[in-house]
């Protein structure tokens, strides 16, 4: 595992599969009388947000706080002061108050990794830019996982603007490594021009790649970014890329439903959709936690090339003769 | 800070699966199997025919270890025990000297444990640390009214005030020596044997 958490693209399928196999135990800890675990005791997270968010600040809290970690949230939104230099002086400030991991969503993409150099603990990126939001997309595929009992050869279908996506970005790099593939659908003014060097396909008819697709993601669309003129109207959006009812019926009968939320009813996703038995959305919030927590765990539960030598280095006292003893 | 020492004894991801085949060895299968038959009787004594009785493997080795005892109950007595799993991982108290570990299955049967006697099932007893965690994690999922240890080797040297209920066998070692368990259902083959300083009188 490496020490940082920057992109999906990085991560290798052991450390991928170690990540979703932890979170498959801590999901089910979660289920016990005291979902509370002593495992970070002593550990401080700062969360760093330098964006709005809702669910991805309060799950990387609530995944904290249940292993037991103290959460200091720096809310540094607002701030004028120019960009680099207030990461840097930020990235000292965490670090003088003895920070053992920040978690990071900021609108620069890189951000994270330009921090990463500055601070001594571990740099979790929580959605950097257009870049990548690497916990979405392990809790994306966590609960595909668990929906469809596996990820190798899963046919996975991402709709929307990809070109502002990050979601979309780190869900692509992921699903790669972990074995499934990955076909993008959206208007061509919203895909990246890059997008022939990704691992997936593109498609602009959705109705063709419904019936082969085992996932269907959704992305949100932006409605501020409207004035762009990156298609024509919501309402011809939500004809050509929207997933209503009559779509979802072209879904073969396991087919899952995800949205990374928040969603706009009606443009990207027919309510009745997002409320089917099909849709994952709630769930998605709800394994964003235990997901979160597996990688808080992973980073930080063990031993740090910081710390104090292991107490291998020291000698044992020698009680081995009260020890025989004991043994009846 | 003394927890490292006991790694060879109670860490299954140590030494273990690499030469375990080497050594002396100390018990074969047959006396595997007639520990356990023991421990099952004596299971049954001190329980009342193991009446709300449940039996928790520590993983990796007290789980299977933990199915043999409930199979071994099933056949001497008719009596069906709850069997489960308790992974201590996230309870130890020396995370911090090694890399994070992967977790362990922690299966708690739907009985749960509230009231119940806990037979915590684990294969070797050394500084009683895995025990001690085991204990703080109990309490996260229930109130048992008691909660007894079984384990397959006792070798001595506790570093905390714990004592096992149920011993397959004493083996005094010497801190230099590790003691390796190997089961069929991980290992391939039932035996445990002692390997390490060949200093003799200990």
């Amino acid at each position: 595992m490496n020490r940082h958490l920057i992109s999906a693209a990085e991560l290798s399928l052991a450390d991928a599969v170690a990540i979703l196999d932890t979170a498959e135990e801590l999901a089910r800890l979660a289920e016990r009388p005291i979902p509370k675990l002593p495992t970070l005791r002593g550990r401080t997270v700062v969360n760093l947000f330098y964006e709005d968010s809702t669910r991805t600040r309060i799950s990387f809290e609530a995944a904290a706080k249940r292993l037991s970690a103290d959460v200091i949230n720096f809310s540094a939104k607002g701030s004028s002061v120019a960009k680099g230099e207030s990461l840097k002086d930020t990235a000292l400030t965490l670090q003088a108050m003895g920070a053992d991991a920040v978690v990071i969503r900021h609108s620069a993409s890189g951000a994270p990794d330009r921090l990463a150099g500055w601070v001594r603990g571990s740099v979790i990126n929580a959605g950097d830019g257009t870049h990548e939001h690497p916990t979405q997309a392990l809790l994306d595929a966590f609960t595909m996982r668990r929906r469809l009992g596996r990820l190798e050869g899963l046919r996975v279908t991402i709709v929307g603007d990809v070109l502002h996506s990050r979601v979309a970005r780190s869900n692509v790099w992921l699903l790669r490594t972990l074995g499934a593939t990955v076909t993008l659908v959206a208007p061509p003014t919203l895909l990246p021009v890059a997008v022939d060097s990704w691992p997936c396909s593109v498609s602009y008819d959705f109705g063709s790649v419904l019936p082969d697709s085992d996932v269907v993601m959704m992305l949100r669309v932006q409605r501020e970014r409207m004035s762009d003129a990156f298609f024509p109207s919501v309402r011809e959006y939500s004809r050509r890329y929207g997933l209503d009812a009559d779509r979802m019926a072209m879904l073969p009968e396991h087919a899952i439903v995800m949205h990374p939320g928040p969603m706009n009813r009606g443009v990207e996703i027919a309510a009745e959709v997002a409320d089917s038995p099909r849709s994952t959305i709630v769930e998605q919030v709800t394994n964003g936690v235990s997901v979160r927590m597996a990688v808080l765990y992973l980073l930080l539960g063990g031993s740090r090339e910081d710390d104090e030598p292991p107490a291998a280095a020291m000698p044992t006292p020698s009680r081995a003769m009260a020890g025989t003893e004991a043994a009846r | 800070m003394a927890a490292t020492s006991h790694a060879a004894g109670s860490d299954p991801a140590d030494a273990r699966a690499s030469d375990g085949r080497a050594g002396k060895p100390v018990l074969g299968r047959d006396e595997i199997r007639r520990a356990l038959t023991r421990i099952g009787h004596e299971i049954l004594e001190r329980t009342d025919g193991a009446r709300d009785v449940v039996l928790l493997g520590i993983p990796t080795r007290g789980v299977p270890l933990a199915r043999r005892l409930a199979a071994q109950l099933a056949q001497t007595e008719g009596v069906n025990v709850p069997c489960g799993s308790l992974d201590i991982t996230l309870y130890r108290d020396d995370l911090r000297l090694r890399p994070a570990r992967a977790l362990g299955h922690t299966e708690v049967p739907d009985s749960g444990i509230d009231g119940m006697i806990v037979v915590l099932v684990d294969d070797v007893l050394y500084s009683g640390r895995t025990v001690r965690a085991a204990l703080d994690a109990l309490g996260d999922i229930g109130r048992p009214r008691a909660v007894q240890l079984a384990v397959l080797v006792d070798r001595g040297h506790r570093e905390l005030p714990i004592r096992p209920d149920y011993v397959g066998k004493n083996l005094p070692t010497s801190k230099r020596e590790a003691v390796r368990v190997l089961l069929t259902e991980v290992d391939g083959e039932d035996c445990v044997t002692l390997q390490g300083s060949q200093e003799a009188g200990r």
